[in-house]
């Protein structure tokens, strides 16, 4: 079964045998004594594993911009729409631990003078409740978006452009404190997550290798769907939508499920990315921030789904480096960056390697 | 008000709408009845009769702006005549039919233009073209069975293509692309091919393979060719039938048509 989706994949096969490696590795490095050269700290854990959720979103957007043809300005809101589902399940944890001591509501909504918890946060205390959300709140909002946009034919630049309403909508709307999701400050303060204290080392290299296992499995779903004729359709709408419906496929429909799909791993990767980050607010449905996920894409080589992996990594491991060894200049750097990439290298950083010249596996 | 009144016809209202068995017994899978269509006044087809028989290889041709084009339009669904009756067969009347309705009953178009999916190998091409359920489950998980892989190694023998099945269809000549046109038409078992300038932009060898082509698949199929290129149409050795300002002007063997003197004045000047 795992040969077959990797069948034809070297890049796939090498990048998943260099991750199983990182998830092995990083965790004993880190239990080597603090003044071991070899040592990693807990706060590299960490900042690895939020490395790890950006580069499972960029796979998500990979699928569809690089396989289907839709330029997605917006799945950092599907990212951001999981990422507050798990937030609501943490904030729900604090229990009587938060600053006022309230039992049941968090610290925002006795801030706002609620009496009651609003009726959506119910059921967010349950640990399987809440990852059902986590998959279906992306899932459902990019399953009613895209029927209505691609069943109105909505296209290229079009499209792209109603993504970034969409995530600049929901930013405004989750900026109102009366929306009952935290406001300007969005969700924080976690203490715990099923029991596990957040702060312990033992639950961050968890939600390290958790992360690792979710990018891993979310590129495998996705190069089994690529794999599949329905990728092959998929590229086919890319290419010739017309065409496409001429010879019987409903175009619409394959866009929809594809889509859908796409958006449910963008959440699952904000699910796993704030209890890493320890806080959610409306700034990540920033228009910009989506903007961001496709240059990693493009940088990393787009249509290659381990080209979105190198290409988030790189980039956002770049942007460290920068910011420490540049605190000046380091935008000035990394956008110099980005311009040489893509005139040097079209076909992105994953094209240097691919000897196929098609520019689709 | 004319259709009632007219003797050798049901009700527009006893008509039925879709059906789902082709009757071809009369031997006639295509009828045009006295069908005019006109854009902002202009006739672009004018009470136009055509008949194309079962398994028969058809040639259309005639001077720009003849209709051909808007003919196959009328046919295909793309376009509705103002008046006039297209039936398929004898039971299905195509002008109440959808234009995936109509090429699922059996009715495949290549457009002028070859339009393959250039980042896919021939093989993929012929597979995703291929008849069966196309919703998006069924796709997901389709795997190809023996029949079907026959099927499309058949195919792609049929058009010429069995030793290129693996390349990518852009790295394809023009005139391959074309073929594998037709041959991704076939792998939707259609009854009748409707074939626009097959021969436009190909090289002497490529239109000789094409002619071959377009010549066996007739009998299982019917086949109706647009085309300019005469030497093409002579070497199709088929029946002709002239289009002149939208309307059929002869009919008969290329050596017939040609000694038509309407044609004659037609194609050689006023």
């Amino acid at each position: 079964m795992l040969l077959r989706i990797l069948k034809n994949d070297i890049g796939g096969k090498v990048f998943l045998l260099v991750l199983t490696a990182v998830i092995i590795a990083v965790p004993m490095l880190n239990q080597l004594p603090a003044e071991h050269p070899m040592h990693i700290s807990i706060y590299t854990v960490t900042l690895l594993g939020k490395y790890l959720t950006y580069a499972l979103l960029a796979v998500a957007v990979d699928l569809v911009w690089g396989y289907l043809g839709i330029l997605s300005l917006g799945h950092a809101a599907f990212f951001a729409l999981g990422g507050y589902a798990m937030g609501m399940y943490l904030m729900r944890q604090i229990g009587e631990r938060g600053v006022y001591g309230h039992p049941e509501l968090p610290d925002f909504m006795v801030f706002l003078n609620w009496q009651e918890l609003p009726w959506f946060w119910y059921g967010f205390d349950n640990f399987g409740f809440a990852m059902l959300m986590v998959l279906l709140v992306p899932g459902v909002l990019a399953f009613v978006f895209g029927w209505f946009a691609f069943r109105s034919r909505v296209t290229g630049v079009y499209l792209s452009i109603i993504t970034q309403a969409l995530t600049y909508a929901l930013m405004l709307a989750f900026f109102r404190n009366e929306m009952g999701f935290g406001g300007n400050n969005g969700l924080t303060d976690f203490k715990d997550i099923l029991g596990f204290s957040l702060q312990a080392d033992s639950t961050r290299l968890a939600l390290f290798i958790a992360s690792g296992i979710a990018l891993a499995l979310g590129y495998l779903s996705c190069r089994a769907l690529v794999k599949s004729r329905l990728g092959k359709v998929a590229v086919a709408i890319r290419d010739a939508e017309d065409r496409t419906r001429f010879i019987g496929y409903k175009v619409e429909h394959v866009k929809l499920a594809v889509f859908t799909f796409s958006a449910v791993l963008a959440g699952i990767a904000g699910a796993l990315y704030v209890p890493q980050v320890g806080i959610i607010n409306p700034g990540e449905f920033q228009p910009l921030n989506s903007i961001e996920v496709v240059v990693w894409v493009a940088m990393g080589g787009r249509a290659t789904l381990y080209g979105a992996v190198i290409g988030a990594l790189g980039v956002n491991y770049a942007k460290t480096w920068f910011t420490a060894a540049f605190p000046e200049v380091w935008l000035f750097a990394l956008g110099g960056l980005f311009v040489v990439v893509t005139l040097l290298m079209p076909k992105g950083i994953a094209g240097l390697f691919s000897r196929n010249k098609g520019g689709e596996s | 008000m004319s259709g009632l009144l007219q003797r050798d016809r049901v009700y527009e209202f006893l008509v039925p709408k879709v059906v789902d068995n082709l009757d071809l017994t009369h031997g006639t899978v295509l009828y045009m009845e006295d069908v005019s269509v006109s854009f902002d006044g202009f006739k672009a087809i004018n009470e136009l009769n055509f008949y194309v028989e079962s398994g028969e290889l058809r040639c259309v041709i005639g001077p720009n702006g003849a209709g051909k084009t808007t003919m196959m339009d009328i046919i295909t669904g793309k376009t509705r005549p103002d008046t006039g009756s297209v039936w398929f067969g004898q039971r299905m009347n195509l002008l109440r039919m959808s234009e995936p309705e109509i090429a699922q009953a059996g009715i495949g178009r290549k457009f002028q233009k070859p339009t393959v999916f250039e980042h896919h190998s021939v093989f993929e091409n012929l597979e995703m073209a291929m008849t069966g359920p196309k919703g998006v489950w069924p796709t997901l998980v389709a795997r190809l069975n023996s029949e079907q892989l026959g099927r499309i190694e058949q195919v792609a023998d049929t058009i010429g293509l069995a030793e290129h099945i693996t390349r990518n269809a852009g790295l394809l000549s023009h005139g391959q692309k074309q073929w594998l046109e037709i041959g991704m038409l076939l792998m939707q078992n259609p009854l009748m091919l409707l074939v626009d300038e097959p021969a436009a932009g190909m090289t002497h060898q490529e239109m000789d393979r094409t002619v071959e082509l377009l010549t066996s698949l007739s009998g299982q199929h019917s086949v109706v060719v647009v085309e300019h290129d005469m030497d093409f149409v002579r070497a199709l050795n088929s029946r002709v039938t002239v289009l002149h300002q939208g309307t059929v002007l002869a009919e008969g063997s290329m050596d017939q048509v040609q000694n038509d003197p309407k044609v004659i004045e037609v194609y050689l000047g006023e």
